[in-house]
């Protein structure tokens, strides 16, 4: 990766546009290995699509050869670490205005080397135009495609792969967009408002029907405002219409009743007449003014038409998209106002982050069926995308424009599906996260001041990963902007990708210390530590067995939280391991809140115990070393002793200092060694040891490996427990499942406990029953 | 001001074909277009309710004056001009406005809100006339005869563009009465009926009268005249001049006017308005006009194969049940109506692009200052200069949607392009204009149809 951005820095400047002003390593990346093109002109904006593929450094584990080796070695590390490459498959989106399309068009066929491809899907109105142009350019074949199904296609695909895809405009300064974790199920309306309006009922994934449309759409507003206001530029616009009053020009309710209207029950301020006013006056009317009335009348209109189509056709959810809303926040206030007006708050006017792209990924799509991009799972790379901007009123038009100029779109194609656990009680009002920062702005405050002030330490740790390679200290230094970047732009725009959360917050860090080659900067870390609890393991599990039942229950259900204290992502914690290397598992215990616990519902917990056996347990693990070993482990043993089965669900990727999959089996192997309790529920397949697909040091049990969630279907579990800070209280903490749960935590962050009424080392201890 | 030339639309009829054609060619159910009468009916119902609000039975929706002018257009420069009445449906002021209620109270009669029932009240107060079920037998009219207002009889309705006055003449005074008659009285039927133009904005649509009415037992004419709602405070103040108040007459209003304007009247004019309610009079009247014709012609019609120039004709409507009905009100914004019987009818939607919005862009995009001079470029402009067409960005159908390549797929798309904004002219502005207006008025109405199951819709 860091070859290919610089190779791309190093050659492009000159073939590139000079007018093109954003550093040219962050566009179209990946363009040596791009297999496919889609490419979607509309009416100002040129959207790219292509697939390649990224080679990435991952840290990989695996056990020594021990033949001949004596295994029990004190300074050993339990496993080996290896860098390796890996290839994945991702797509990219670039958005850019039309005036660059030969510019970029001439950069691509620069770079493009390694392609055998033939052909471009291209969509929009565009495509007419422009096919010479792009078959001489890219000697490719221009194979043109209906733009609404490319635009549907491109929509269900977000809708599915993007879990915060969908939003709705709320109009208030503090919350402006709310997101909608799971909003998709067909049927629904899709109203797409380019220069004229479609109306087009969705029924199932490749089954829709064009019901409608009107011509008064976008080209109206554009074309008319031209006219009206002479500003040629469509956002220009918008900046106006966004500084206007409508009521100079607009006959108002008010206007014809006069006074009365009060008393007539009638709102003064509704709409008699769009435009009336300047008929009836003879004077002058502001720019400004006109801009507004112009977008109310078409938002108005389009806003009408939808809801008689919604009700026509029994519909309550109505996306809209198109260049007419391109993230406006104005357009979309007056859309989503006239949906609430006309449908009396029966119809939801939905808006999408990346409804520019939906052609082109439609195009895309379209022409990569046979590569059956359907059949996987994708995801968002925060790293590697713009996020939905803000026509906030304190851009103004130029800097807008810069930094419009340049829109991308990265998603990576998950090794795995992912399906909504079996246990969830409702997968449709399913939320993960626990706090919304976007609606909470003190919290956001506290959040993205507490990942800055972290950066250093995280910056500080990825360099010490990777002492042999040379680069490593520049490499960090450059995910340090990123990141920074980032949360500036989240600060200014908390809703860019969907709900700002904690969880978006740690994933987008994920993000961006892959994108510079740090897949992995703990992995030495957890070697280490692994390696260091695996020599306690024996010794506590003495100490455990020497115990009577009910004291060695307390006893596993604390060794759980104190294993939990060992969180490299929690800064405090950080702080402690790194000034005492000998801080260990009974230092942490010392830590721990005494009981009563900030949430404890031991005693019921204990009160289950004494029944009967649950069937199946499925626990979601947290963090490598003593966390694991010490704290899940010999609870663990204790159920499979009670004749519960485990499913044992860590981490697909690397995340901080979680345990991962590949090293959650090393480490079994090793206990199993150790232990014949584990070693025969591992062979009986009592013990299963399993990936969540994910790589967040949190979880969202909506996006979870499939083949996890058909063992959880199996084997009938009916326990979940979720292990540590990320997963249990930043998300699931409100999670309502089907079976019985546990939700364990150690509050490592001071501020977080103040909030939940507690102090630093605060426990959480939830058990949680589900109504019969 | 000159009353509207006759012949200004030539036969290629603009905007009501444009509105058919958008029905017929529409998917889905095929809701049956009927027009109706310059004079929207709101004035009728003014009449009506002033002489004698029983007078509706039938609610073919009709267009007075139809036939007799030949060009359609014409009506329909008539409509949509001296309709410009009711306020049209509100839109939603914006986020501003806040209110997520939609005008809804005025649905039915029976669900009659404070003002209904209060004009019901003054209607009561009032001896006989104006009150009334609509079908009243013989010896109710007899009894009116005797009880009937005095004259003159006015009906009023103050939209948000334009004042609509009906005027009934009684052409039968016998010499008895003509004794009787107060001068001022006298100088006012000399002076409407005299004229066909008052000050520099009043106009009196002489094609549009009705000859030969009986009305409350009276025979007479019945006049229309408009003047714009700016000019409203001139003729309360004629009023006050004329000395109106001493003829104990009833003014009986309706329009957003009659609330605005009600105090000036009362305490300028020393006038009582009785107000009453837009909407019922809107059917009233409509349902009045029909059952009365129009000069003995039928007052509702329709275009046959109105999208063809050539073999488009209008042709009378008639219907013995036309219920579930959709009336389409387009004045300077525009009201929808399901009328469900006489007197059970809701007010589904509206839209605040109609007549108003049609005028005030024209004058902003042409400089023009009258309605009349913007329907008369609208007829000599074209369109699709302005208007991005469908075979404009699909060389031609759009088979997939069965779309027409003639069809707008974009409301002045084409003027996003700097040199094709150079290149129209004000009269292709003005005709954009109204095809957009009409466009969409046609197509929220087919909506509302489908939505209602109507098969009908009468404008």
């Amino acid at each position: 990766m860091a070859e290919c951005g610089a190779s791309g820095s190093g050659s492009s400047g000159d073939s590139l546009d000079k007018s093109i002003t954003l550093p040219p390593d962050e566009i179209f990346r990946n363009l040596e290995n791009a297999k496919r093109f889609a490419i979607d002109i509309g009416g100002s904006l040129t959207k790219l699509a292509y697939y390649s593929t990224v080679q990435h450094k991952v840290a990989r584990v695996r056990s020594f050869d021990h033949s001949g080796k004596d295994t029990g070695q004190e300074h050993e590390p339990p496993y080996e670490v290896s860098v390796q490459e890996e290839v994945t498959a991702r797509l990219h989106f670039v958005k850019f205005e039309n005036t660059y399309i030969e510019a970029c068009l001439d950069f691509i066929k620069a770079h493009l080397v390694n392609t055998e491809t033939k052909v471009i899907q291209a969509t929009g109105g565009g495509a007419y135009k422009f096919q010479d142009l792009i078959e001489e350019k890219l000697q490719l074949k221009v194979h043109r495609e209906d733009v609404l199904s490319c635009l549907i296609k491109g929509c269900n695909f977000v809708l599915r792969n993007i879990p915060q895809e969908a939003f709705v405009c709320q109009g208030d300064a503090d919350a402006e967009f709310r997101f909608h974790s799971h909003p998709h199920g067909f049927p629904y309306l899709l109203v797409s408002i380019g220069s004229g309006v479609s109306i087009v009922k969705v029924e199932a994934e490749d089954r829709f029907e064009w019901i409608g449309g009107s011509s008064i759409g976008g080209g109206t507003f554009w074309g008319l405002g031209a006219l009206l206001t002479r500003t040629k530029k469509f956002d220009e616009l918008l900046q106006l219409a966004s500084q206007g009053q409508h009521a100079n020009v607009d006959m108002l309710v008010r206007d014809v009743y006069g006074g009365a209207h009060q008393t007539l029950g009638l709102s003064g301020d509704l709409i008699a007449s769009s435009f009336g006013k300047s008929a009836t006056a003879d004077k002058e009317f502001s720019k400004e003014d006109v801009a507004k009335s112009l977008l109310h009348m078409i938002s108005n209109d389009v806003g009408q038409l939808a809801c008689l189509h919604a009700r026509l056709h029994g519909l309550d959810r109505v996306y809209f998209g198109g260049f007419f809303i391109r993230g406006h926040p104005v357009t979309m206030r007056t859309i989503t106002h006239s949906i609430n007006f006309f449908s009396k708050g029966e119809v939801q006017a939905l808006f999408l982050r990346h409804e520019g792209y939906l052609g082109a990924i439609g195009a895309f799509l379209k022409g990569a069926e046979q590569d059956n991009p359907n059949q996987y799972s994708w995801g968002e790379n925060y790293a590697g995308s713009s996020g939905l901007r803000s026509a906030s009123p304190g851009l103004g038009p130029t800097q807008r424009a810069r930094s419009g100029t340049f829109d991308l779109l990265e998603m990576d194609r998950l090794e795995r599906p992912l399906v909504d656990l079996p246990l969830l009680l409702d997968p449709a009002s399913y939320v993960p996260d626990t706090v919304d920062l976007t609606d909470d702005a003190l919290a956001r405050k506290y959040w993205l001041t507490c990942f800055e002030e972290a950066l250093d330490g995280v910056v500080k740790r990825a360099v010490a990963s990777q002492p042999e390679a040379l680069d490593a200290a520049e490499r960090a230094e450059k995910f340090r902007q990123k990141y920074r970047d980032k949360l500036q732009v989240l600060r200014l725009q908390p809703f860019a990708y969907g709900s700002l959360t904690v969880r978006s917050l740690l994933d987008t860090r994920e993000h961006c210390l892959n994108e510079f080659n740090f897949p992995d900067p703990y992995c030495k870390v957890k070697q280490r530590e692994n390696g260091v609890a695996l020599r306690g393991f024996q010794s506590v599990v003495r100490a455990l067995d020497a115990l009577g039942w009910e004291e060695r229950q307390l006893a596993l259900a604390k060794g759980l939280l104190a294993g939990n204290v060992f969180d490299w992502g929690a800064k405090a914690v950080a702080d402690v391991l790194e000034s005492d290397p000998h801080f260990g598992f009974e230092e942490a215990k010392r830590k721990l809140q005494e009981r009563p616990w900030l949430v404890d519902s031991y005693d019921e917990w204990l009160q289950r115990l004494k029944g009967p056996p649950h069937k199946c347990a499925l626990i979601f693990a947290d963090n490598s070393g003593i966390d694991l070993i010490l704290g899940v482990f010999p609870f663990v043993r204790e159920l499979l002793f009670r004749g519960t089965e485990v499913i044992l669900a860590c981490n697909s990727g690397p995340a901080l200092n979680d345990v991962t999959h590949s090293e959650s089996l090393l480490v079994a192997e090793r206990i199993a060694a150790m232990d014949p309790l584990v070693r025969t529920a591992l062979r009986e397949e009592k013990l299963l040891l399993v990936q969540t697909g994910s790589s967040s040091p949190c979880l969202d049990l909506s996006r979870l490996d499939k083949g996890l969630a058909a063992l959880v279907r199996e084997r009938g579990a009916d326990l979940v427990v979720i292990e540590g800070m990320g997963r249990a209280v930043h998300t699931n903490y409100h999670a309502a499942l089907r079976c019985e749960s546990l939700k364990l935590a150690v509050l490592k962050n001071a501020w977080l406990a103040a909030r939940l009424g507690g102090q630093l080392f605060s426990v959480i201890f939830k058990y949680e029953v589900p109504a019969q | 001001m000159e009353p509207i030339g006759r012949e200004v639309f030539g036969p290629p009829p603009a905007c009501w074909d444009w509105l058919a054609a958008r029905w017929r060619n529409g998917r889905g159910g095929q809701p049956r277009v009927r027009l109706c009468s310059g004079w929207t009916a709101a004035e009728e119902a003014r009449r009506s309710s002033a002489l004698g609000g029983w007078l509706g039975r039938q609610r073919r929706l009709l267009r007075m004056g139809t036939g007799r002018l030949g060009a359609p257009m014409e009506r329909h420069g008539r409509a949509a001009d001296a309709s410009a009445s009711s306020a049209g449906e509100p839109a939603p002021g914006g986020p501003e406005g806040r209110r997520r209620e939609p005008l809804r109270r005025r649905a039915s009669s029976a669900s009659a809100p404070a003002v209904e029932a209060a004009a019901e009240g003054v209607r009561r107060v009032r001896p006989g006339s104006y009150s009334g079920p609509a079908s009243v037998s013989r010896q109710r009219v007899e009894s009116l005869r005797k009880k009937r207002p005095l004259f003159p009889w006015f009906g009023l309705d103050i939209g948000g563009t334009l004042v609509k006055l009906v005027y009934f003449e009684p052409k039968d005074i016998t010499a008895e009465e003509e004794e009787e008659e107060v001068e001022s009285l006298k100088s006012i039927r000399k002076y409407l009926t005299s004229n066909v133009a008052y000050g520099s904005t009043g106009i009196r649509d002489v094609h549009l009268e009705l000859k030969d009415l009986t009305l409350c037992g009276r025979k007479g004419n019945l006049h229309f005249i408009r003047f714009p709602t700016h000019d409203m405070p001139a003729f309360i103040q004629m009023g006050r001049d004329k000395n109106f108040s001493s003829l104990h007459t009833v003014f009986c209003a309706t329009g957003g006017g009659a609330y605005k304007f009600e105090q000036d009247f009362l305490t300028i004019g020393d006038l009582q308005l009785c107000k009453l309610d837009e909407l019922d009079c809107l059917i009233k009247g409509i349902l009045y006009i029909d059952s009365v014709g129009f000069n003995g012609r039928s007052q509702c019609y329709y275009f046959e194969n109105p999208a063809d120039a050539e073999k488009c004709q209008k042709l009378p409507f008639d219907l013995k049940n036309p219920y579930p009905l959709l009336l389409v009100n387009i004045g300077s914004g525009v009201s929808i109506l399901a009328v469900y019987s006489k007197d059970n009818y809701k007010r589904v939607t509206g839209t605040s692009l109609g007549g108003g919005t049609f005028f005030g862009l024209c004058c902003l995009l042409t400089g023009c200052t009258t309605f009349e001079e913007a329907l008369e470029m609208a007829s000599r402009g074209d369109s699709t200069k302005v208007d991005k067409l469908v075979r404009d960005i699909y060389g031609g159908d759009y088979e997939r949607f069965g779309l027409p390549g003639w069809a707008v797929a974009s409301s002045f798309g084409n003027m996003m392009s700097k040199e094709k904004r150079e290149a129209v002219t004000k009269e292709d502005l003005a005709r954009a204009t109204l095809i957009t207006i009409t466009n969409n008025i046609g197509s929220i109405a087919r909506m509302c149809a489908l939505n209602e199951n109507s098969a009908y819709i009468v404008l």
